[in-house]
């Protein structure tokens, strides 16, 4: 597959399931502001992923349009990282993964918006925006939780333990990262990691919890290699379009 | 400063861009139909192609905003219900709607509406008290966050800016 389009799927898939995870949290969040506040990050998450997987389509050239993208692939041809596949969990779990991805988000997007690329540019320009909300708003529940009660603070370095291992693949390049990049188009992804290492040991100060230790960081979304649950997560999103198709509003 | 969007003018809707415009200023926001995509500043432009086709462009506001979709049906079935042909609409994201621009009728309106406009300081869109403080960035959609007025202690909300 030609290189720009695997780049741009990697970004659109990030948005699409991480919007499709989101989503389940509606009339779930623990209090109504959040699930108001979950339904909007979902909400421009998915908005963001249509941008992606529409441009992904035009550069492919093979006739598939941003729907035929999310919902006519199978787990093996989507790009995301592996930690935006992790089930829900609860509110902790969800959060610390939010976090970990606004905080990436954050620093990719601003790359991507000095892409050669203009359209790349425009859409990362776009997402840069409304990912600062998300990044405010998931940070300060980061702070709030991790520096609350005895509960809610070791919910979140349970979380914090158990997602650490996704963080890894966050900052990995590969052949695709390294032709965007000479390309102009895209960016050195492990140049990432030490802006967004500093700025958790900031918050996690904040927020009394512990940066962990070293382990095993797992790997292998980018390239298509995925954990069972996204299995789980596509079937429950593609079921309708597969089962009826041409299906349309 | 002309005021557009009288009843009168939709009758004699000519080909002309200035009147195009003041057609589609009559078209609104699907979730704040107090203003209009003028306002909203999301209508960069209308102008004429090297086809000659006639090109409206407007801008998203957020990216996952279900109005886009519903202005973007809005101003086609405003164009064909005035007889205009040969027209279409173009989404062009860059440069990144900012609510910069919307304009100060845009928020004049919203005021009178309820919304306290995007300035630096949420006013209470009812007794204009600048004490006010958030209850909740999200709100019921995706531009707006929910505020209470510390004076008269009525909540409202504040159309963020972005
Ligand atoms: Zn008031």
């Amino acid at each position: 597959m030609n290189a720009r389009v695997e780049y741009v799927l990697r970004f659109g898939d990030n948005a699409l399931v991480l919007a499709q995870r989101l989503c389940a949290w509606v009339a779930h969040a623990p209090i109504m502001e959040e699930d108001v506040a979950l339904a909007n990050v979902s909400l421009d998450l998915f908005g963001q992923a249509r941008l992606w997987l529409a441009y992904a389509g035009e550069l492919e050239g093979a006739g598939r349009d941003e729907d035929a993208l999310a919902f006519h692939r199978g787990a093996g041809e989507f790009r995301n990282v592996l930690l935006v596949e992790r089930p829900n969990g609860d509110f902790a779990e969800t959060t610390v993964r939010g976090y970990f991805y606004d905080l990436w988000a954050s620093l990719a997007l601003a790359e991507l918006s000095r892409s050669k690329d203009e359209r790349i540019a425009a859409i990362a320009e776009k997402a840069r925006k409304e990912n600062a909300y998300h990044l405010r708003r998931s940070e300060d529940w980061m702070i709030r939780l991790g520096d609350g009660t005895e509960e809610s603070r070791s919910r979140m370095q349970r979380a914090v333990n158990d997602f650490w291992r996704y963080t890894g693949e966050l900052f990995l390049g590969d052949e695709v990262d390294a032709t965007m990049r000479e390309q102009g188009v895209g960016f050195d992804p492990t140049a990432l990691r030490e802006p967004w290492l500093e700025r958790v040991r900031a918050t996690f100060a904040a927020a009394t919890l512990d940066v962990s230790s070293d382990v095993w960081m797992q790997r292998g979304g980018k390239q298509g290699v995925h954990t069972e649950s996204l299995g789980y997560l596509l079937a429950e999103m593609q079921v309708l379009p597969r089962t009826i198709s041409g299906a349309a509003w | 400063m002309m005021c557009h969007g009288e009843r009168s003018e939709r009758s004699e809707v000519g080909n002309g861009i200035e009147a195009i415009r003041a057609l589609l200023d009559d078209v609104r926001d699907p979730e704040i139909p107090a203003i209009s995509i003028t306002d909203l500043g999301i209508m960069r432009d209308v102008r004429r192609a090297s086809d000659g086709a006639l090109e409206i462009v407007l801008t998203p506001t957020y990216s996952g905003c279900p109005a886009t979709k519903a202005i973007q049906e809005d101003v086609e079935g405003t164009l064909r219900e005035h007889g205009v042909e040969n027209a279409r609409v173009v989404v062009q994201l860059a440069p990144a709607w900012t609510t910069e621009w919307i304009t100060q009728r845009g928020r004049e309106r919203l005021r009178a509406f309820g919304i306290a406009p995007p300035e630096e300081v949420a006013r209470c869109p009812r007794c204009s008290s600048a004490s006010t403080r958030e209850l909740a960035h999200f709100g019921s959609t995706p531009c707006k966050a929910l505020y209470r007025c510390n004076a008269c202690n009525e909540p409202f909300d504040y159309f963020k800016r972005l």
